[in-house]
């Protein structure tokens, strides 16, 4: 390793984790079908819950995405939850009409919900029957984005773990990257890691059916988001091997996660280095810049994305920032330990949540800059706390070094408002 | 099963949430998984408010199901009146705790709450949002306005302003303003403001006003059966119905109609001469039935448009909403899916759009214009700005609000007599919008007309279209063939009657049984359906 990273003499991989269990005040994983169908553009998501989960798809985007929606709700009616064999019928006819009318889709995922895990209703099954129905043109998979299962961001886990069981098998020595990325993002990935000579690289998921991915014992994998613990294990099943890293958030995080892939690949220190001097530099300034109001900062992480760990280690390294408790709705020390290894004990770790307890920690810690959902915010701000909304986070390229200036920016934004506003009268 | 893309209502609890956040004082204990709790962000974030909905949520997991949901509900109530300590508590279940069957109700019963504890039953598989506030403001005004003497000057209660409603904070200071000029007071304001103590003091009000029947009409035939206390029927949205509205409740209360009408302005805003371009107007008005209603009346007699098609999406008032549209000579549309909404409108092809966010994006995508007059809501409907909808400064403000999105009388005409200008051309739509610039066009030719995205939705019509009867409505273009100098013809007409004209070739051509369209068609439908 070129320039081996400080690990601090007591870190938090050891800390104890204060768990909690309470109200959350968190979406579920239906929220991820936001981002996912954007990103795969020929699967469809079809939600098979209540009204409620058409309600919070709706809310959730914040703007309402009316072009093209690839995602829809089968809402459950009075006369679906009278009896199981009719709610199949059902969705049969509502899947034949959709497929009719989007003869584009190629990948349909029956998206389970509260409701339909309550009354039990097999999508497994009914996933199984309809690819046979549908093949070859369609391939239908089914996983649970429900509340009762999932929160948030744990939704793409739970889609990518439903697609590893049909990845082609493959005995090719090839890297996969796990994680649905902006494209911009991706693409400076890919280049990074080509230019040092690694491939063939593969992408899950593939924007495209035609692209998917195969799987083998000869496949080695990154993850590029903390929250996909299960998807790593089913890759791990197929026969795959994780390359272990912290998450390449920031100028460090990009440097050791890209530093992990190169030592697999046997890539020497000079062509790694010639390939990540000049933007890991162009990375340096960029934070530099967007840090400056953060140096000495405190910051408060609510659960919420479960990039909370790998963000505060950024914050914490990077921005000179100071964390007093790092919340994550769940904590999967697999995928996090590298990140922990890095970050000093001091901060509380906390895992679940129960919000009126938590926000009585926030009053009494006043930090200076709260991350937290959206139903928090404004409340937040209005008893003079600067707050971070925890979902810009998710919906915007912060991956990989061109963007960890922006990734600064997006929490310093908060504080130099604050401190730009004049809104009492001039003495 | 109904598949759904976008909806115009959420679960009947959401409703219950908008009630309970209106109020003061109030706890709503719901039982619900994690993630139920994005209905937070409806409050904090479209409507700005600077604290939480007053709302506790059992949270419960997967791994609970088997276990004591109940007794998740029960330390989640005791928690939330520990910490909260509220005059008064609901409670209810989310559409998953309605399967499980854990009756919230009769739980709480069982706890030593020493403040009332008011059960909810919204069933969230057959009912929706507005009914959830409706039943919600009900069952608190049942159980907590008991017989009070009235008061002795002649008072009333303001009833159905709520969380999230389409400028409700304003309406609420119009309705005051009108009722202290009859010299009427005002007993009790509610939800909005209210506490559960201020409930209790319902019946001392002489008379009810209703400002949304969607909010507030069961609590108020619930206050008229009990205590004699009558409720007003009209809701003064535009002029004719403020005038309506304080004549009515004059009547009821047994005052003078008095009303100053120095600030109203709209009458001669609408009679000046510059309001002439707004004449036969076409336009389509769809949202809650309320505003509706509203909205189509003031559209016909206080703008001068001509109402094309008007329909709402509570089906709990679709009848009043089918008399409305007999009355306007065309027929209701009483749905909640947003696509037949959108294959409503694109086939009566209006000028302009009176509708909800919803509609908003219907027009983007049709490129007509819209403006806002119902719920659902956006950021965008809660100004900062004072802008209420009821009285005579809503008279005004709506007068404003609709014909900003419409291009202005004299650009208009230059419009059509300049078709070819390359940059003043009507693709350019009006000129006070910053947002649209000026497309570039080559050849001085005006630009073609954009097609509207053959989306999804659009597929889905074709789709539900072809599955049923083929018997009306062959009159698209597929059938029709416009010759080349005919469809030059017509892009050289404004694009915003440009939908109307074709419309209109076309229904004349099939009418005169011609299979082709020329340029003499054109002109000959333009010649017969001039006014």
């Amino acid at each position: 390793m070129t320039t081996p990273a400080k690990i601090p003499a007591t870190s938090c991989r050891d800390a104890p984790i204060l768990k909690e269990r309470g109200q959350r005040e968190v979406f579920c994983g239906l929220t991820g079908i936001i981002w996912l169908h954007r990103k795969m553009q020929d699967a469809f998501f079809l939600v098979i819950g209540s009204r409620t989960c058409a309600h919070l798809l709706q809310s959730a985007a914040g703007v309402m995405i009316f072009a093209e929606p690839r995602f829809g709700t089968a809402i459950l009616e009075e006369s679906d939850l009278a009896g199981m064999a009719d709610a199949h019928e059902e969705l049969d006819r509502e899947v034949a009409r959709l497929l009719s009318r989007r003869p584009d889709i190629k990948q349909l995922f029956l998206v389970g919900s509260c409701p339909s895990e309550v009354i039990k209703l097999d999508l497994a099954r009914a996933a199984e029957r309809l690819t046979q129905v549908h093949a070859p043109h369609v391939r239908v998979l089914n996983y649970s984005g429900s509340g009762i299962e999932t929160t948030f961001t744990q939704g793409e886990d739970a889609c990518l773990a439903s697609m590893v069981p049909v990845l082609p098998a493959t005995e090719a020595r090839e890297l996969l990257l796990v994680g649905a990325l902006p494209d911009v993002v991706e693409d400076q990935a890919v280049s990074l890691l080509t230019q040092m000579g690694i491939g063939p690289i593969r992408v899950l998921p593939a924007p495209r059916t035609s692209q998917t991915p195969g799987v083998g014992p000869n496949t080695v994998f990154a993850c590029l988001q903390p929250f996909l613990g299960d998807t790593a294990a089913a890759l791990t099943r197929r026969g795959a091997r994780m390359i272990p890293a912290p998450f390449p958030f920031g100028e460090e995080g990009t440097t050791l996660w890209l530093r992990a892939i190169a030592d697999e690949f046997g890539v020497d220190d000079a062509t790694f280095e010639r390939v990540t001097e000049a933007p890991r530099a162009r990375a340096r300034t960029a934070i530099a810049n967007a840090s400056k109001a953060l140096h000495g900062k405190t910051i408060f992480f609510m659960p919420d994305s479960q990039l909370e760990i790998p963000l505060a280690r950024f914050l914490t390294r990077e921005c000179g920032m100071e964390a007093i408790e790092i919340g994550q709705p769940y904590i999967h020390k697999a995928l996090v330990a590298p990140d922990l290894d890095l970050i000093p004990t001091g901060p509380v770790i906390s895992e679940g949540q129960d919000v009126d307890k938590q926000l009585d920690r926030v009053r009494a810690a006043r930090p200076d800059l709260t991350v937290c959902g959206l139903g928090l915010a404004n409340p937040l701000e209005a008893e003079g706390l600067t707050t971070k909304w925890a979902i810009e986070l998710v919906f915007t390229p912060v991956h990989f070094y061109e963007q960890a200036g922006d990734l600064a920016g997006l929490f310093s934004r908060p504080i130099r408002r604050r401190a730009l506003l004049k809104l009492e009268a001039a003495e | 099963m109904k598949l759904t893309v976008w909806t115009y209502e959420g679960p009947p609890h959401v409703g219950a949430m908008r009630v309970a956040t209106a109020m003061k004082g109030l706890h709503y204990v719901l039982h619900a998984p994690q993630g139920d709790t994005y209905a937070d962000l409806l409050f904090t974030m479209i409507e700005r408010r600077n604290h939480r909905p007053p709302v506790s949520y059992t949270t419960f997991e997967g791994r609970d199901l088997g276990e004591d949901t109940a007794g998740i509900f029960k330390k989640t109530c005791q928690d939330a009146y520990d910490r909260f300590k509220p005059q008064a508590i609901i409670v209810g279940a989310s559409c998953t705790a309605e399967l499980i069957q854990d009756d919230p109700g009769g739980l709480a019963e069982t706890m030593q709450i020493p403040v009332p504890v008011i059960p909810l039953e919204l069933p969230s598989y057959q009912r929706k949002e507005n009914f959830g506030s409706d039943e919600t403001f009900y069952q608190i005004v049942r159980a907590l306005a008991g017989p009070v003497a009235r008061t002795p000057e002649v008072t009333v209660n303001i009833l159905g302003p709520i969380a999230l409603g389409f400028r409700h904070r304003d309406d609420i200071e119009e309705i005051k303003g009108l009722l202290y000029e009859m010299g009427i007071g005002v007993n009790v304001v509610a939800p909005f403001d209210a506490t559960p103590e201020d409930i209790t003091r319902l019946g001392a009000a002489h008379a009810n006003v209703v400002m949304y029947p969607e909010h507030a009409e069961t609590a108020a035939r619930h206050l008229e059966k009990t205590f004699g206390q009558p409720f007003t029927k009209t809701v003064p949205i535009g002029v004719g119905a403020t005038h309506d509205f304080v004549a009515e409740v004059a009547l009821l209360c047994g005052v003078e109609p008095r009303t100053d009408l120095s600030r109203l302005r709209q009458p001669w805003w609408s009679r000046s001469v510059d309001s002439t371009y707004l004449t036969g107007k076409r336009v389509f008005v769809f949202g809650d039935a309320t505003h509706v209603i509203a909205a189509a009346r003031i559209a016909r007699d206080e703008m001068g448009f001509e109402v094309v098609g008007l329909g709402c999406y509570n089906r709990e008032f679709a009848r009043p909403i089918r008399a409305l549209a007999k009355a306007f000579g065309v027929s209701a549309l009483v749905t909640d899916d947003y696509l037949e909404v959108e294959k409503a409108i694109e086939d009566a092809a209006p000028e302009m759009i009176l509708g909800t966010q919803m509609e908003r994006h219907i027009g983007k995508r049709l490129g007509i214009p819209c403006a806002v007059i119902s719920a659902p809501v956006h950021v965008q409907d809660f100004p900062a700005r004072y802008s209420p909808q009821m009285g005579w400064e809503g008279a005004n403000v709506i007068f404003d609000t609709w014909i900003h999105p419409l291009v202005m009388g004299l650009e208009e005409h230059l419009l059509a007599m300049f078709r070819e200008d390359f940059e003043f051309h009507d693709e350019a739509g009006p000129s006070h919008h910053g947002g649209h610039a000026p497309k570039p066009v080559e050849g001085g030719q005006p630009p073609a007309a954009a097609q509207p995205p053959r989306s999804f939705s659009a597929k889905m019509n074709e789709g539900a279209v072809a599955g049923s009867a083929q018997s009306h409505e062959q009159t698209g273009s597929d059938v029709m063939v416009w010759l080349s100098d005919a469809e030059r013809e017509l892009k050289k007409i404004p694009f915003f009657v440009r939908g109307k004209a074709r419309r209109n070739t076309e229904i004349y051509a099939t009418e005169r049984g011609l299979s082709e369209i020329s340029v003499d068609t054109l002109y000959e439908a333009k010649a017969h359906y001039a006014r």
